[in-house]
């Protein structure tokens, strides 16, 4: 088959068009379905996510609450953001900087009894490193959390 | 003194930079002698940069705590390594190598290019300027390195623990090199869009350049993903993380890029498009840089952090990229139109190659912005792997398949049957890894695919060497077919990892055992160590099989107490068909120790892969460097004759 120049021009821009249109619909389409929102636990109780919808949960470590689930392995605490808790399960090992009392971003899903199940645990990495959705919370409501649990 | 002299060369440069920019815009109107002077200004500005450097790291190796950088990043405690890497493991030292970085391949762009128009030359060099002014404002503005302390402070604060690390002090300075490439690439697309010079020599001369940035960003890349497998701990070699995806969106772009300059080199086509990409992946570059420095988006990387510093960088892209797309706006229109091809060709095969790595960048852009343009509806997300990778998948596996026909075609027209019956044993491969696939029935659908598209590619992508004497085949094929094979390679190791990986998550009490892939492994006890900065509890871990002790793993949990930190480091056990991965835990109730262990089989392909790949690269770039010599012998010779007649 044989072109002239500016058909050949335009027939290139018409595939590079469609490809990305196609490109954004498609990116569109995957992040409305897979792009994991950020809770904390007083959204949670206000508007709970789907069952095995994935999220990103964040609050605060109850003091007390750090304990071992029956498999020997698997972490459960609660997470709260001074309204509402949450309670946990984490099978991993426990980031580095894991304390009772400071601030975790989980990466999961509830099961249906109300349990997140988290696949990562992100904790304060070092003095530069905080999770973003972190930094407001210990700004807002990181003196609430404290309060309750100073009580 | 040291830093005072520093900062004097970085002023002048700068100053030289901006006498530069305005001798090329004079020169342009007439003011000949001005473009005498633009070359050998160049080469002044990029010795400036590198002498100003040169200091930083002076400073570092003495650990001057009079200064503010030195005393915030490095200790006198350090390792020496350690203290020249802090010199560039902090942002107001790494964005001064990248100026110097920037500077020097202008200075070589001067002394060295001879291909192209006296005109666009100077264009391409007042473009140089403009960049390279900019980010010498950006750091004599917002970042300056050498800036003193009032007074001088005792000892530093030490440098980060998870970057002092052999990988770390060798993986940025390879991305910045990648960057400035591109920058290079742009001033060589702006310079053309001036003069409307859009043909081969501007292809040829381009050419180097961006394969050059391309194999040091594949290289950071790689390091960068070798280091986030074995010092984060977490198990994982690609988290789609903002900024690995700020590295891959150039990489991507830079791709696209040079496939796109060999067909304008080879057959003067896909002008307007070339020219275009050039200025796509320097933003890609910009857009990079500017989400690891402002932090606006949530990383592991995300050091630095500074609104006032993200703001300078956008503004810089603003004006660096608008600048670009107006003028290609208004010139675009007249440049020529290039040569006609068929679309079974090899050129539309490397349009398709074109627009597939243009909608993976968009895919890979978009989910890497969605997080901000929600939160700016007060929604927060984050977007990773469920997205990434099946959504990529839809565009990179045609692109694979495109890479398998793609080298097998002619130039402008090709018929179809021979090429079909070439790719015969390659369809073979693919048919019967599928079925080993369904029969084994572990791999999902992306990573059964991907292995059966890796064995295909990784035949395919020899086949053009079959028909000739390899020893004669040119150096550039091989490249070609090296780097193909590589990257058949990195998909078998990746999805080979995905596919067939086994993990095991248990506490042990001391001589107690696990067994994972038929190794016997025996937690024997943990004891305390101690390095030159940081203590650790180290986990001794005996492997065995039927009985057999083949090694011990020792991972570690490091405590670093400049600056306080602790740090997983896990122990690797590489087999030629894979690696055990060990990671101690914490302590488990009743004595026990949490261990957690991986076999994740064929998981080196992934590097071993990526450095094919940029051997390739190489080998492409040799060979251009090997008849660019060749050609200029040949003048040299003729020009003598020439004269002697």
């Amino acid at each position: 088959m044989s072109w002239k120049p500016k058909h050949q021009r335009m027939a290139l821009l018409g595939v590079a068009l469609v490809a990305l249109v196609g490109a954004v619909l498609l990116a569109m389409w995957g992040l409305r379905s897979q792009a994991s929102y950020f809770y904390v636990p007083a959204q949670v109780e206000s508007d709970p996510p789907a069952v095995g919808q994935n999220i990103r949960l964040g609050g605060m470590v109850l003091e007390g609450s750090l304990g071992q689930a029956d498999d020997g392995v698997s972490i459960l605490f609660t997470v709260h953001d001074g309204e509402a808790q949450v309670p946990v399960r984490y099978r991993g090992i426990l980031p580095d900087l894991f304390v009772e009392g400071s601030g975790v971003v989980a990466e999961g899903r509830f099961t249906p009894d109300g349990t997140f199940v988290a696949d990562t645990l992100l904790a304060k990495h070092d003095e530069n490193y905080v999770p973003r959705e972190l930094e407001e919370m210990t700004a807002a409501q990181a003196k609430a959390a404290v309060a309750e649990t100073t009580k | 003194m040291i830093a005072e002299l520093g900062l004097l060369a970085l002023w002048l440069a700068a100053g030289l930079s901006g006498f530069q920019l305005f001798a090329a815009i004079l020169a342009g109107r007439g003011a000949a002698v001005l473009g005498e002077a633009i070359r050998p200004v160049a080469v002044m500005q990029g010795l400036l940069a590198a002498f100003a450097f040169a200091m930083l790291v002076w400073l570092f190796a003495r650990t001057d705590l009079s200064v503010a950088l030195v005393a915030q990043h490095s200790h006198s405690a350090k390792p020496f390594v350690y203290k020249l890497s802090g010199a560039w493991a902090n942002h107001e030292g790494s964005m001064l190598l990248w100026v110097m970085v920037m500077a020097f391949s202008g200075a070589l762009v001067a002394l060295f290019e001879r291909r192209l128009s006296a005109a666009t030359m100077r264009a391409t060099l007042g473009a140089q300027a403009i960049v390279t002014l900019g980010f010498y404002a950006f750091l004599l503005i917002s970042s300056n390195p050498f800036e003193r302390l009032a007074t001088p402070a005792v000892e530093g604060n030490g440098l980060n623990p998870l970057l002092q690390d052999p990988g770390l002090a060798f993986h940025p300075p390879t991305l910045y090199f990648g960057y400035v490439g591109l920058s290079v690439a742009f001033s060589f697309a702006v310079g053309a869009l001036v003069t409307g010079e859009v043909g081969r020599d501007f292809a040829r001369t381009m050419r180097s350049w961006v394969l050059a940035a391309w194999v040091f960003l594949t290289l950071g890349i790689a390091a960068g993903s070798w280091w986030a497998y074995y010092e984060l701990g977490w198990g994982g070699w690609w988290f789609w993380d903002p900024v690995e995806n700020a590295s891959l969106m150039p990489w991507l772009a830079a791709t696209a890029l040079f496939h796109s300059t060999s067909v304008l080199a080879s057959r003067d086509a896909l002008r307007v498009w070339t020219v275009m990409l050039a200025v796509v992946a320097f933003s890609m570059a910009m857009v990079g840089t500017f989400l690891v420095r402002s932090g606006v988006l949530t990383s592991v990387h995300a050091f630095a952090v500074d609104p006032e510093r993200g703001t300078f960088i956008l503004v810089l892209l603003g004006i660096f990229i608008g600048g670009a797309l107006a003028l290609f706006a208004l010139r675009a229109g007249k440049i020529a139109e290039g040569s006609r091809f068929s679309w079974k060709s090899r050129e539309a095969s490397l349009v398709v190659n074109n627009v597939l790595l243009t909608a993976l960048l968009g895919i890979v852009l978009l989910g890497t912005l969605y997080p901000l343009l929600t939160e700016s509806m007060g929604t927060r997300v984050s977007v990773g792997p469920p997205y990434f990778n099946p959504v990529g998948a839809i565009f990179f596996f045609p692109l694979v398949l495109a890479m398998m026909v793609g080298p097998l075609l002619r130039w402008r027209d090709t018929k179809w049957t021979p090429v079909v019956q070439r790719l015969a044993p390659a369809f073979a491969a693919m048919a019967f890894v599928a079925l080993l696939v369904v029969i084994d029935g572990r791999a999902g659908l992306l990573s059964g695919t991907g292995l059966v598209l890796a064995a295909g590619l990784a035949l395919a992508s020899l086949l053009p060497l079959a028909r000739r004497k390899p020893w004669r085949a040119p150096l550039t094929l091989w490249g070609m077919v090296v780097a193909h094979f590589g990257l058949a390679v990195t998909l078998a190791g990746a999805s080979a990892e995905s596919a067939f990986i086994e993990e095991r998550l248990v506490s042990l009490t001391p001589g107690e055992s696990t067994r994972i892939s038929g190794w016997d492994v025996t937690l024997r006890g943990t004891i305390p160590v101690a390095g030159p900065n940081w203590t650790a509890i180290e986990g001794e871990l005996a492997v065995s099989r039927d009985g057999a002790i083949a090694t011990i793993l020792s991972p570690q949990r490091r405590s670093f107490w400049s600056p306080p930190q602790t740090t997983t480091e896990a122990a690797l056990w590489t087999r030629w068909n894979g690696q055990l991965y060990a990671v101690l835990g914490e302590p488990a109730e009743s004595g026990k120790r949490k261990v957690r262990l991986w076999w994740k089989p064929f998981v080196t392909l992934i590097w071993y892969g990526a450095l094919l790949v940029a051997l390739g690269g190489l080998l492409a770039l040799s060979g251009r460097a090997r008849s660019a010599l060749r050609r200029s012998i040949a003048v040299g010779r003729a020009n003598q004759r020439r004269e002697v007649a």
